[in-house]
Formats: structure tokens, sequence, C-alpha cells
């Protein structure tokens, strides 16, 4: 059985015919080709696999294909404006909030489900509202000043 | 890890659902996925069909209505934790919501689905047995409502039957009480080691009557009735607390979960820190 499907990612239409099994982490890497949103634990513990499903962070791993049929979504490589990084992005570029970078995309998408809550979160907020991902070269430390960076950068626009 | 094939239906409405119930033997109903898709990714559970409710728009939302509150069953976890209504009315159920698995699980994860799946070491059931909560059900042989004491039945078992649809739960919502959960997280699931709700109506300082209920320690909630009784009627200081949440052995019988992370005599032996601090935070909710 297949079902036919349109997901729009980063403002681009995705019609395809999919398998109804087909997770949505895979129909964003191999039908989509957008390899920035990652398969981690593929438990859903990890959140390399964030994503936002109609402007809320979801984990694409335990999601199907099929439940975000006619979903506008945004991945990592969606959200700098035509080529200016978003302020999360810079903000992680310019407080080094990563080393290895895997965990990078769904921690920036995830800081984008925070920020859109607590828009001036304290440090404590950050690393409560980040418990979803994790990160194994950082210590954390630097995503959190990055968070905080990007919050006050976007308090200034 | 991929699921096993299965057949894919949407359901357009309630009554769609349950004739695509009637129709595919064995299939398995689909909300927000996040207790069935780790299932099926597992292969723990191999359905030949799911059918697909996430977009009954009628099942979602929060109201209250003369001395109830309503949830519907596709409530995601993060409106509940965010709701006044729920706060106002069953603070406990908001608390639990609010530490389910973490904020992204919280937006797909709803109510229905949560309580349907019944896992014991899920932090709803206690808290709807804690609150005497009722379960709307609509299914072949008619609308029912099963109270969440009657709705929890073992390890991922409940009450419903296999044409049946959780459609609400619905809590009380005109007694003045104080509510609360405590919860001992898993530190990698978030899933609850030991999850205690305590519901407390007060006059004064003096506990007039107490409902607590025990999760993640067995394969179903239960009420803790040795700490209820011994909190009646007591002030509701650290003193008589500490005394009635050390009654909590007396209501956990043998089946006591344990695992690679936390022994059963671990769990046992914490129960009554995790009683303790529920019923602390629902007395002082309650005055």
């Amino acid at each position: 059985m297949k079902v036919p499907i349109d997901i729009t990612i980063n403002g681009r239409s995705y019609q395809r015919d999919v398998e109804p099994r087909q997770l949505l982490v895979h129909f964003i890497r191999d039908l989509g080709g957008l390899t920035g949103t990652k398969v981690g634990c593929d438990t859903s513990q990890c959140g390399s696999c964030t994503v936002l499903l109609d402007g809320v962070a979801v984990k694409s791993c335990t999601c199907l294909a099929v439940q975000a049929d006619g979903a506008s979504m945004t991945t990592i490589e969606g959200l700098a404006d035509q080529g200016t990084l978003h302020p999360l992005q810079e903000a992680f570029w310019e407080k080094h909030g990563l080393q290895c970078g895997f965990c990078t995309p769904g921690m920036i998408l995830a800081s984008h489900e925070l920020l859109r809550h607590n828009p001036d979160p304290s440090d404590a907020d950050i690393r409560h509202g980040l418990e979803g991902n994790l990160c194994r070269c950082t210590g954390y430390q630097n995503i959190v000043r990055a968070v905080r960076h990007a919050a006050d950068a976007l308090a200034e626009k | 890890m991929y699921p096993a094939d299965f057949a894919y239906y949407r359901a357009s409405s309630v009554q769609d659902a349950g004739r695509l119930l009637s129709e595919h033997p064995g299939a398995k109903l689909l909300a927000g996925g996040h207790s069935l898709i780790p299932l099926l990714k597992l292969r723990l559970a191999v359905p030949p069909a799911l059918i697909d409710v996430g977009r009954i728009a009628d099942l979602s939302g929060i109201s209250v209505a003369s001395d109830r509150l309503r949830i519907g069953a596709l409530t995601p976890h993060a409106e509940v934790a965010a709701s006044s209504e729920v706060a106002t009315h069953a603070a406990a159920l908001a608390d639990a919501a609010g530490q389910i698995g973490d904020p992204a699980v919280r937006n797909r994860g709803t109510v229905g689905g949560n309580i349907a799946h019944a896992d014991p070491a899920s932090d709803l059931p206690a808290v709807l047995c804690a609150l005497d909560a009722s379960i709307g059900i609509v299914g072949a042989g008619g609308d029912r409502t099963v109270s969440a004491g009657e709705f929890f039945l073992g390890m991922m078992t409940t009450a419903l039957g296999e044409d049946e649809i959780v459609t609400h739960v619905e809590i009380h919502s005109g007694q003045e009480h104080g509510s609360a959960y405590a919860k001992f997280p898993h530190p990698a699931s978030r899933f609850a080691v030991i999850g205690v709700a305590a519901v407390v109506t007060a006059d004064g300082d003096t506990c007039r009557s107490a409902a607590v209920a025990l999760g993640g320690l067995l394969p179903a909630p239960v009420r803790a009735s040795h700490v209820e009784q011994a909190i009646g009627g007591q002030p509701l200081n650290e003193a008589s607390i500490t005394e009635a949440a050390a009654r909590a052995g007396d209501d956990l019988g043998d089946e006591i979960l344990g695992d690679v992370f936390a022994s059963a005599d671990y769990r046992q032996a914490m129960a009554p820190v995790y009683v303790a601090r529920a019923l602390t935070a629902a007395a002082a909710r309650a005055r």
C-alpha cells in the first residue's frame, strides 16, 4: 500500500507516494534530500531529528510521513532567510555552541521552540527547555550561552 | 528502525473511526503516535492496519461546563500543561502533563493516546485515578463512561474494548481542593520511576480528606487507601504527612516493578518520599 502525500518543506512542496510506515525523518532525508535533520537515537530521546511541523517542534523519528500530509515544515536548511543566517544560527556560531555539529540542527530548532514560548529565558529555563536534546561534545555551557545570545539579538530586532 | 508494513486509513470522524475499526480486525488507532510508533519500530506491535484519528477536530480541546473539566482525547500534553482551566481545576494534571518526556514530545503526545496505551511508567494514569476522573468512550455498543480506577487494569491493559475509542476525560471541577503530582523521572527516558498524585481537601490546616494514587511502581496505578486514611482528619504538617506517607508500603502489594535502573526494593523505599512530597504540595494548594 502506498499513500499519496504532499508535504511543504522550507516553502517547497514535496508530493510523493509513500509507504505508510515511512518515518517523517526518512521522508525529509531520503526523498527530500535534506540531510541537515539527523537520525540519532531513533527513540525520541536525543532530539537530533527535531523539525518544526506547522511551526511546532516535533521529533521526526517518531512521526510517520503520512501524519504530516498537508503540513508545512521547517528544517535547519530553511531557517536562514535568503542566505542570511537566523539569529540562532549566528549565535551558535558566535558562541561556539557546537563541536561535532551532529546535534546542532535539532538543538537550534528546539531552541527556536523555547524562544517562541519564552523570549527572555534564564539559563535554567534554557537548560530545562532543551532537556529533550542531547549533546555529547559541548557540556552544554556554550549552547546555553548561544541561546541566551540569540534571545538578546532577537530582542534587539 | 522501520516498522513492519501496515495499511493506513485516515478517519474523518469518530463514527468513521469506529467503522474502520470494525472493518479491520487487529487495527490500532493512531493519534500523536508517541506511544504507538516506538512500539511499531521495535516491532513489539505489528498491527495489520493503523487508523489515523489525529485529524478529528472535535476530539481536541479543553473546556469547562457545569462543574466538569473536559479534555478531548487528542489534546496534546503541551496544551494541558499550559491550560489555565487545568491549572485551576486539576493542578496535578497540569503538573504531570508538563513533565511528560520533553517539549517536543509534549507537542505530539496526546492525553487519549497516553491513557489508552497505559504504560505503567506513564504519568497521567495515576493523576486521573487520584482526581477520580471519568473516561469517555465510544464504541459499536454505544457510548459509555468508565472511572479511571476501573479503566487501568494492568500493564498496558485497559477496559477499552477492541472496537472502542477514548473520546475525552472529565474531572469534577466544582470541588475546593488542592492537588499536585510528584515525580521521580528516569534520567534518560523521563518516564516515571515513581509518580504520585495527591488531592487534598482541607479545613484550614486540617485534612478533611485526601486521595493519593501511586504510579510507576506497579503494573497499573493504585489508590493508596492506607495513606489516605492515615492523613484524613490530621493536621497538614510535616510530621503527620510523613507518618501517613510511611503507610505507602501497605498499599503497594507484591507486584512492585523493578529494572536495571531502579530495583523493586529501591522503589518501595522511595515511594513514601514521593507520597510526602505530593501531599505537601497538594496541601499547600488546598489552604
